[in-house]
């Protein structure tokens, strides 16, 4: 069946060959109660522009999300969706995915829920190498709860529950999913759709669990925390665009460009003083993890150049993949499971 | 060739039944022993319940009481209800032993201890200012001394084993020194040692030489007067294998999603007692079991919760400290209306409490262990083969009424076996998912369209639309959500009515539950009981034993044992009013009791036991005696 019929009830909904779909066909007839100003908006819009083009359909596409003011996404997608609890929702599309590989499971998080609560189901979720798509909305702030400080938030920051600055060492959300043996990798922000999209597109198609921490403004709470790298007049000399097989460069006219030091450092330098040929090439493919660890730790903070794009995607069998080759071994050894012959597995006896 | 070896026609007693108890290090190799005891008993053809009990320390301090690992199996020629309150023979491997369980042993029990292992050292180490052997204080016990240690050495001799290897064959030199006392042949176990240490020819060796000295010492020396034959049970016709509470569990889930044509998944995290359910789940790959142990308990659950939104049957199985871990997520199944099966292994509490040992201390976590108005039905096996049906009704409930359902068992229920005659799998009931693939409704301009919470009338049950049905694509939440659309809603109405409507469908269960049976023998001559024993769990062995003791001594007494203890059957109330007074035995502070007592206003007393330990048949039985004495001491006053 070929149609063009683009009412919301038909158009995507079976997924068939042919069917053409648009960002109204992804969205859902909630009215979306972000802020107004919120980046989350952006970041929305990206994804229902991205996934009519990715040749998926709207049965086969569940969003799962914890709590937070990103947590709030699977309501406003025209998809399958749970809004779960706080942390957890990598966990439940762990289950998901186990169960049914089918599927296209994208979560939606923040970084408190993703980084404090649910810390341990993202590094687990990560080195099991799930076949999720993982969206980090990183505002440095918690929002829900009217502006505490998050395990983001950088050391000193004034908030209601940290009259007096924050003591807390911050994660660096890259780092911990580098050293959670994430196999997907990447940074953008919701300053740049076509980034954005082009990211969240290398995400999708990554077969495993791909992490993207997408730095996202809260201009009620945390306004601005990455306007020194994101914005309009800074952006080009600010953040460092990753691309695999190129050397790392960036600025004006690709004026500035990272080269890795003999004491294995990386190091910011203009181009001109040391020529392309010294610039650090970009290998997303690298199985040692150290140099996407070390380009993860460039900036201090969003105020220093800060690479965006896909730092590192290695392929490596996906979760659901392993388990159901291990189910296919077992039943090419066993046949598959008799349940009156378990039932008499033990020893047996007969009486009468 | 047969092994079974020939004995001489000494002289024979027979008896109706046993209770023997091995006891020794945890390293000593005690379970094994048990349970071989355990499995020639089965085959012979005895009826016959098991009580393993160990230390919560893998390898406590060798010697000390700590350390001290028992099992207990208690065989008959007819049908018994538990592992028997007091062992008529104590195996003892070390002083350690002897001291730990001297006091559980009748008085004149036989008690065999090796004395090897009672050097000055060991004596010391148990607390016993003197050797028990010889200060007189077994003087109430028949006490056979027998060197197993040296006899052990050297009947491995011909394997060229050094004695430390040797020796660790002990145990089954005590297999077989009590196989020969109580005539249970010996092929079985000699071909489950050849079977277990294939990889080891010498173990095998060592272990069967150990095994046969230890019946030649019986049927050669002159220490036993007699030996003694528990002939077979007449249980009721069938096969039978011999299962413990964890097995028959993990096979009645199976069996249940097989039931329902659901692909079954386990999200758990090891925990003492509920792990061996992971394990033989995990065994089990070929019937498409997909089995996570998770980061923690938390992930236990929510990818199990996962698992069931994508149409399989989601399972977690935990115990103690797990179970408060899930309780959110088990709210969020409540609001999502979604199966899963919650399986909590009771075990003593709180905090890590008694890791080990058994206690029915969860009913009120199970049945309140939530934030706000948070309802799930609760079903509780009774015996380890009970946990088979249990597990089925569990699944059947989630299934129907897409709701979370706690499945009790306790550590007793989970490592104690007993003979269980195998179902016929034609027998077991069908389980319908009904999943729903159109939409269900028609709105007012005529368009049909599918709302994810309109309900089916009778069960109240919601649609389960799973992920990949196209034009069903809906969002569901743990925020409050409109009673049809699913939507999130703050409109306090229909908060109102979704509280409402969750509890009644929790509540309506009952309609499709059994009514609970009451066995009171002189109702039907119009001679009922005054007192009615009300029971829930692993206390029915004890219950049951008893209640037919109680009668076999003129008592009249009734006794009916809930399996749903959320909701209860429809006719408890009635049965409740029929008598003068209810007794509820259970192992904690009272927490059916306090169920039963609130919901029927009835004057239910409990009788609790928190020792880690399950109820002796005689602690019930005198609790009987008493409640009838009082009834009828206030009979005579009024008259």
């Amino acid at each position: 069946m070929t149609t063009t019929d683009t009412t919301d009830t038909a158009a995507g909904a079976d997924g068939a060959p042919g069917a053409t779909t648009s960002r109204k066909d992804w969205t859902s007839d909630q009215e979306v109660r972000w802020c107004p100003g919120c980046g989350d908006y952006s970041i929305l819009a990206a994804v229902q522009f991205l996934l009519p083009d990715l040749g998926v359909s709207r049965e086969n596409t569940v969003f799962v999300s914890g709590i937070g003011c990103a947590a709030r996404f699977p309501y406003y997608m025209s998809t399958y969706g749970m809004h779960s609890i706080h942390g957890r929702a990598p966990a439940i599309a762990t289950g998901l995915a186990v169960s049914r590989p089918d599927l296209d499971i994208w979560v939606v998080s923040g970084d408190g829920d993703a980084l404090s609560i649910g810390g341990n189901h993202l590094i687990h979720a990560l080195r099991r190498n799930v076949d999720i798509t993982i969206l980090m909305f990183n505002n440095q702030i918690y929002g829900l709860t009217k502006g505490q400080y998050s395990p983001t938030s950088e050391h000193g920051k004034v908030t209601k529950s940290t009259p007096f600055g924050s003591i807390d060492t911050p994660f660096n959300p890259l780092s911990v999913a580098i050293g959670a043996e994430a196999s997907f990798v990447a940074r953008t922000h919701d300053m740049d759709r076509k980034h954005m999209m082009a990211t969240l597109r290398r995400a999708h198609d990554h077969k495993g669990a791909a992490f993207v921490e997408i730095l996202q403004n809260c201009n009620v709470f945390n306004d601005g925390a990455f306007e020194a790298i994101t914005g309009k007049g800074s952006r080009e000399s600010m953040l460092v665009p990753l691309a695999h097989g190129e050397p790392i460069r960036f600025g004006p006219d690709g004026s500035k460009g990272v080269v890795l030091d003999p004491d294995a450092s990386l190091r910011v330098v203009d181009v001109a003083d040391v020529g392309i040929d010294a610039l650090l090439v970009h290998d997303e493919k690298r199985s040692d993890p150290s140099l996407a660890y070390m380009l993860s730790r460039l900036a201090r903070g969003p105020f220093e150049p800060t690479p965006i794009g896909v730092f590192r995607a290695i392929e490596r069998p996906h979760y659901a993949q392993l388990v159901d080759e291990q189910i296919a071994a077992v039943r090419e050894r066993k046949g598959s499971g008799d349940l009156a012959a378990l039932l008499r597995s033990g020893t047996t006896w007969t009486v009468g | 060739m047969s092994r079974t070896m020939d004995r001489s026609p000494g002289s024979v007693s027979r008896i109706g039944s046993l209770v023997v108890r091995f006891a020794g290090d945890s390293g000593d190799g005690m379970q094994v022993t048990g349970d071989r005891f355990t499995a020639a008993s089965a085959l012979f053809g005895n009826d016959l319940a098991t009580f393993p009990s160990f230390p919560a320390e893998i390898r406590a301090p060798a010697g000390t009481l700590a350390g001290v690992s028992a099992f207990q199996v208690h065989i008959a020629d007819h049908d018994i209800l538990t592992p028997g309150d007091a062992p008529t023979v104590l195996v003892a491997m070390n002083p350690a032993a002897l001291r730990a369980n001297l006091s559980d042993v009748v008085t004149g029990g036989s008690i065999i201890v090796n004395s090897d292992a009672f050097d000055e050292r060991s004596v010391a180490k148990a607390g016993y200012g003197a050797d028990p052997l010889s200060d007189g204080s077994l003087a109430a016990f028949r006490v056979y001394e027998v060197p197993m240690t040296t006899l052990t050495v050297e009947a491995c001799k011909p394997v060229g084993a050094k004695p430390r290897d040797a020796e660790r064959s002990k145990n089954f030199f005590a297999l077989g020194l009590v196989s020969w006392l109580y005539h249970h042949p010996l092929d079985s176990t000699i071909e489950f040692v050849e079977r277990r240490y294939a990889a080891h020819a010498d173990v095998v060796q060592a272990n069967t030489l150990a095994l046969r000295a230890g019946w030649n010492f019986g049927e050669t020396t002159e220490v036993f007067e007699s030996s003694y034959e528990v002939p077979p049970s007449t249980l009721e016709p069938g096969t039978y294998t011999n299962v413990s509470g964890n097995t028959a569990l993990a096979w009645g889930l199976i069996a249940g999603a097989h039931q329902a044509g659901l692909s079954l998944f386990l999200g758990s995290y090891p925990i003492t007692p509920a792990s061996d359910i992971l394990h033989e789940l995990a065994k089990q790959k070929h019937f498409g079991i997909r089995t996570l142990q998770a980061e923690d308990e938390i992930a236990g659950v929510g990818a199990a919760l996962g698992a069931s939104y994508g149409g399989a049957l989601g399972v977690t199985t935990t115990s103690g400290p797990g179970i408060d871990l899930k309780s959110e997520t088990v709210g969020l199944a409540v609001s999502l209306e979604l199966p899963l099966v919650i399986v909590d292994v009771q075990r003593g509490g709180p905090s890590t409490g008694l890791p080990t040992k058994t206690e029915q201390g969860d009913l009120l976590h199970a049945m309140y262990g939530r934030h706000g108005e948070a309802p799930v039905p609760i079903i509780a096996a009774s015996t380890p083969s009970h946990c088979f049906e249990a597990a089925i009704e569990a699944v059947r409930i989630a299934v129907t009424y897409r709701t979370p359902v706690y499945l009790l068992t306790d550590g007793y229920l989970a490592n104690g076996a007993e003979p269980w005659r195998i179902p016929d799998v034609e027998t077991l009931p069908r389980i319908d998912p009904e999943f729903q693939t159109e939409a269900n409704h028609t709105a007012p301009d005529g368009t049909s369209e599918f709302l994810p919470y309109l309900r089916d009338p009778e069960t109240l049950a919601r649609p389960w639309a799973v992920p990949g049905t196209p034009g069903l694509e809906h969002r569901i939440g743990g925020i409050e959500k409109h009673e049809l659309t699913g939507d999130v809603s703050y409109d306090p109405g229909n908060h109102s009515r979704m509280v409402h409507i969750r509890a009644d469908r929790v509540a309506r269960i009952s309609r499709s539950i059994p009514p609970v049976a009451v066995d009171d023998p002189g109702a039907a001559d119009g001679r009922p009981a005054r007192l009615l024993v009300l029971g829930w769990g692993s206390t029915y062995g004890a219950i049951t034993a008893a209640v037919r003791r109680s009668r076999a001594n003129g008592l009249d007494v009734a006794q009916a044992h809930l399996v749903h203890l959320n909701p209860f059957p429809e006719n408890l109330r009635e049965v409740l009013a029929r008598y003068e007074a209810v007794l509820v035995p259970e192992t904690n502070l009272g927490q059916l009791v306090k169920l039963v007592r609130a919901a029927y206003l009835v004057d239910a007393v409990a009788l609790s036991k928190v020792e880690g330990r399950p109820f002796l048949v005689g602690e019930v039985e005198s609790a009987i005696a008493e409640r009838i004495g009082s009834l009828r001491a206030a009979k005579e006053t009024r008259a």
